[in-house]
């Protein structure tokens, strides 16, 4: 079965081609069963693969299959190879398991647009691109994904093109990941120079016989796919993409700009961790930056007006808890944090979308309100959502990760205390923003009314992924509350485990998780007492002079999309208009040249074959008489 | 010395191809012009296989063989276009590329 | 031997001159026919004996024909020189050429045993071993060249009779 292992990222490709070649052709129910048909036998592969897998797991630590050589020349061989560890199986199987959730709903969120086949034909390149990445054996072929990724992003977000605005989001998004691509790149360009390889296991080996810790070329390399992880992670400061990448539709956010590509960073920093551990410089920056995202990110998502806005800021506060985990050297917490994330964060996404599609595309949450009656199933899935991501204890998965997470960071020997203080404070934000935006939208007094429940097809991937919320973070106990491990041994063959830093004693873990969960429903309960309409003290802090500043700071994502514009953005069009003039001057030479070059030689062009026959004869016989010259 | 010969009997028979195909108006004669100076070049090349024994002045024969037979099937069907569009075959007629 | 040559060789010579002075297409042909196979003798006595055969059966044979097919449908362009083109005389040039061509072929066959160049089968072997071995790519570059030559004068062929005639 393992042998299957090929098919898995050519089956959504397959659908990608059917529907794209004749998407026009076949039916919406037709297109409908191919594009999640495919993507669902991706899922059933991938089941039957993991069985094998598992049988010969801990001896057979990973199976490699190369289909064919995609370059080959002298010193470099780059295979279509798949490479099938423990750390890729997971994210294989969150892409397809929760790809095809998302792809069901999407069968009845889009059932009234018109461009109903070209949107499954870029979901299912889209997860195509995705498990390309995933499962690339070589940095070539994970670049061939990235890249596959980040154009889908860009059709995804532009699918409702006729919105200049959204087109304006979707090139934005790509602009801006574009930064972290060509530095990604130059990474690859340097690792091949310097080791002679592009091969993931191979170029880590070599780089860690060849590069002492901290040496400066492994710093530079780590440096520059770290800038092409936050990029694509949307970490600071890169971000600006990411909330404005909310205007494709709700599916999209969920499954791109939550669930899987998003966390792609996390992915490849994890993936080479060998060679950024060689780089401690670059590994604590990894978790600056995520402190200092999910810190900033959680104060906007706490200002936002738009629903989809606020879940985009609080991805990219989730994502800023796995950098910091990544940067704490607690590889393994990093991803359960992202397999629970991708989990509640699409279960969130396709809960706002629910709420949006009832009624009919508003998305101002001050609009809404008073929906906890009228969509109840909407309401509970939301709410274990909400609950898992504010890390709600031993009921929910978010409590699990994120505690590991912080328990990570305040034993591992890379970190400071001040971090954990940081990441706490987190924590405490994300409770008050989860819940501001429950009570914002299901409580208090209705504005508008909604349509009734979605059907069928939305309501069983938002009642799946509300019991996956729920359970998964049971994979791995704390050993404070019963000690069940079944993910940290798993990831441990591929991912080193934290050291725990000494003179931190383990009983010091229930003070610390007291810590946590104090935080988490201090949020909640602030949440509560902040914005249920029956204490309006917000609104009387919003109303004054500072208040109403800070909040439209925080509003604007912290003016970076501002400060941008001003470096950036503006004296580069100022550079072309004005300073434009003088370069002109110069290719206008080029133009006056070329056009008299070609005034005089168009004589020649007669149109006459005997001419050109002639002239042809004439410039052989000059040749022959110089050559006997 | 008869290699020689005929090597001298291929530059008479280009010259001639050339002649032909420059100074005649007619597009038949001028295609009849372009088979002569590639017999010529298949002379050529025939000569000096057999000048020096080698066998590959002959792979070079059927090559232009192969050459002519795929330029006169796609030349020929041309013709037969331009005579239905311009009613002549006067090669100095179909100047439409006249820059 | 060597007199065959220069006499095949005149023959090649006066009929190629004959075709590029000639006024009648039919006539021109008739005489390129003849310098063909003028050409093929020379082939044969240089010791190419299958290039030779190539020469009469491909060029003198089926690109001739083509030739002559393509001057018929020509015909309302030349119409008025139809009548012309029958006449015996026009006849006495080619045969007079084809004739020094026979006796030629015919002293060569009543020579009988004499060989222009020795080890001639050995010598065709080669060119069929060279083709198929270094030369292979030639090979598959002139399949690549014979089949846009079908394409194309398939499609040239097929607009034309969609043109109306008349027009």
């Amino acid at each position: 079965m393992l042998k299957l292992l090929w098919l898995i990222p050519v089956l959504p490709l397959a659908g990608f081609l059917v529907l794209a070649l004749c998407g026009g052709r076949l039916s919406r129910r037709q297109v409908a069963w191919v594009g999640c048909g495919s993507v669902g036998t991706a899922a059933v592969t991938t089941a039957l693969v993991s069985v094998d897998f598992f049988q010969g797991f801990p001896d057979r630590a990973f199976y490699q299959q190369t289909l064919w050589n995609w370059i080959d020349t002298s010193g470099m061989t780059v295979g279509v190879s798949w490479y099938l560890d423990a750390l890729s199986l997971l994210m294989v199987a969150v892409i397809t398991g929760i790809g095809f959730l998302i792809h069901l709903y999407s069968v009845e969120y889009l059932s009234g647009d018109d461009g109903y086949s070209r949107f499954f034909a870029y979901m299912n390149l889209f997860v195509a691109a995705m498990l390309t990445l995933v499962l690339a054996d070589n940095l070539l072929l994970l670049y061939l994904g990235w890249e596959g990724v980040g154009l889908c992003s860009y059709l995804l977000i532009g699918f409702w093109y006729r919105e200049p605005e959204y087109g304006t989001a979707a090139q934005k998004a790509f602009i801006v990941t574009r930064i972290g691509d060509t530095a990604f790149a130059i990474g690859l360009f340097i690792l091949f120079t310097q080791l002679h390889s592009l091969s993931i296991q191979q170029v880590q080996t070599l780089a860690a016989e060849a590069w002492p810790i901290g040496s400066t070329r492994a710093v530079i390399v780590a440096a520059l796919l770290l800038i092409g992880a936050v990029g694509k992670s949307a970490q600071l400061p890169l971000q600006v993409w990411l909330p404005d990448a909310m205007a494709g539709p709700t599916p999209v956010s969920a499954l791109i700009h939550a669930a899987t590509m998003v966390t792609a960073g996390v992915y490849l920093i994890a993936r080479m961790h060998q060679l950024v551990a060689l780089a401690p410089l670059v590994q604590e920056t990894v978790a600056v930056i995520g402190l200092l995202t999910l810190l900033l990110a959680a104060c906007s998502a706490l200002v936002q007006r738009d629903i989809k806005r606020v879940l985009a800021y609080s991805t990219m506060s989730q994502i800023g808890y796995m950098f910091l985990a990544l940067g704490v050297g607690a590889w393994s917490a990093a991803l359960f944090h992202f397999l629970t994330h991708s989990c509640f964060k699409a279960l969130l996404f396709l809960a706002a979308g629910s709420v949006i599609h009832s009624l009919h595309h508003e998305q101002d949450i001050f609009r809404m309100g008073g929906l906890r009656r009228q969509l109840p199933v909407t309401f509970w899935t939301f709410l274990i959502g909400a609950a898992a991501m504010s890390g709600v204890p031993l009921i929910t998965a978010g409590f699990y990760s994120k505690d590991w997470i912080l328990w990570s960071v305040w034993s591992s020997p890379l970190s400071h205390h001040w971090i954990w203080f940081g990441a706490l404070l987190g924590t405490l934000l994300t409770g008050l923003y989860s819940f501001r935006l429950v009570i914002r939208v299901f409580f208090g007094e209705a504005h508008t009314l909604a349509s009734g429940e979605p059907g069928f097809a939305m309501r069983v991937p938002l009642v799946v992924l509300a019991l996956f919320a729920l359970t998964i973070g049971f994979l791995e106990v704390p050993h404070t509350l019963g000690h069940l491990s079944l993910f940290s041994p798993y990831l441990s063959h591929v991912l080193p485990t934290l050291e725990i830093r000494a003179g931190i004693d383990e009983s010091s873990e229930t003070l610390e998780q007291i810590a946590v969960t104090c935080s988490a429903l201090l949020g909640i309960g602030l949440a509560a007492v902040l914005f249920l309409p029956r204490f309006n003290f917000i609104e009387r802090c919003a109303d004054m002079p500072a208040g109403h500043a800070l909040a439209t700071w925080w509003q604007n994502g912290w003016g970076f999309d501002r400060l941008y514009d001003r470096l950036i953005v503006r004296p580069w069009l100022h550079l072309t208009r004005d300073s434009g003039e003088i370069l002109d001057h110069g290719s206008k030479l080029l133009v006056i040249g070329a056009e008299s070059c070609h005034a005089w030689l168009s004589h020649t062009q007669t149109g006459h074959v005997r001419w050109y026959a002639a002239t042809v004869a004439v410039g052989t016989l000059v040749l022959l008489g110089l050559f006997a010259l | 010395m008869l290699t020689t010969h005929a090597l001298m009997l291929a530059i008479l028979l280009f010259g001639l191809g050339l002649v032909g195909l420059l100074s005649r108006r007619n597009i038949l004669y001028m295609l009849l012009s372009l088979e002569i100076m590639l017999n010529a070049a298949s002379l050529a090349f025939i000569a000096g296989g057999a000048r020096w024994g080698q066998v590959d002045g002959e792979v070079m024969f059927l090559f232009i063989l192969t050459l002519a037979a795929a330029e006169v099937s796609v030349a020929l069907g041309i013709v037969l276009q331009l005579s239905y569009r311009f009613h002549t075959l006067d090669a100095d007629a179909f100047s439409e590329m006249k820059g | 031997m060597e007199v065959l040559f220069y006499i095949a060789a005149a023959v090649t010579f006066l009929a190629t001159l004959r075709v590029i002075t000639h006024v009648h297409p039919v006539h021109a042909l008739l005489y390129l026919v003849v310098a063909l196979i003028a050409l093929a003798l020379i082939f044969y006595l240089l010791g190419a004996q299958f290039a030779a055969a190539l020469e009469i059966i491909i060029y003198g044979g089926a690109i001739m024909v083509l030739f002559i097919f393509v001057v018929m449908l020509l015909g309302p362009l030349a119409v008025e020189q139809e009548k012309s083109w029958l006449t015996p005389g026009t006849w006495v040039g080619p045969s007079v050429l084809a004739l020094v061509l026979l006796g030629e072929v015919g002293y060569l066959i009543a020579a009988g045993d004499y060989l222009p160049i020795s080890g001639m089968e050995t010598r065709q072997k080669g060119v069929s071993i060279v083709l198929y071995g270094p030369y292979i790519i030639g090979v598959e570059l002139a399949s690549m060249l014979l089949l846009p030559g079908l394409i194309g004068a398939y499609h040239l062929g097929r607009r034309l009779s969609k043109e109306p005639r008349s027009c």
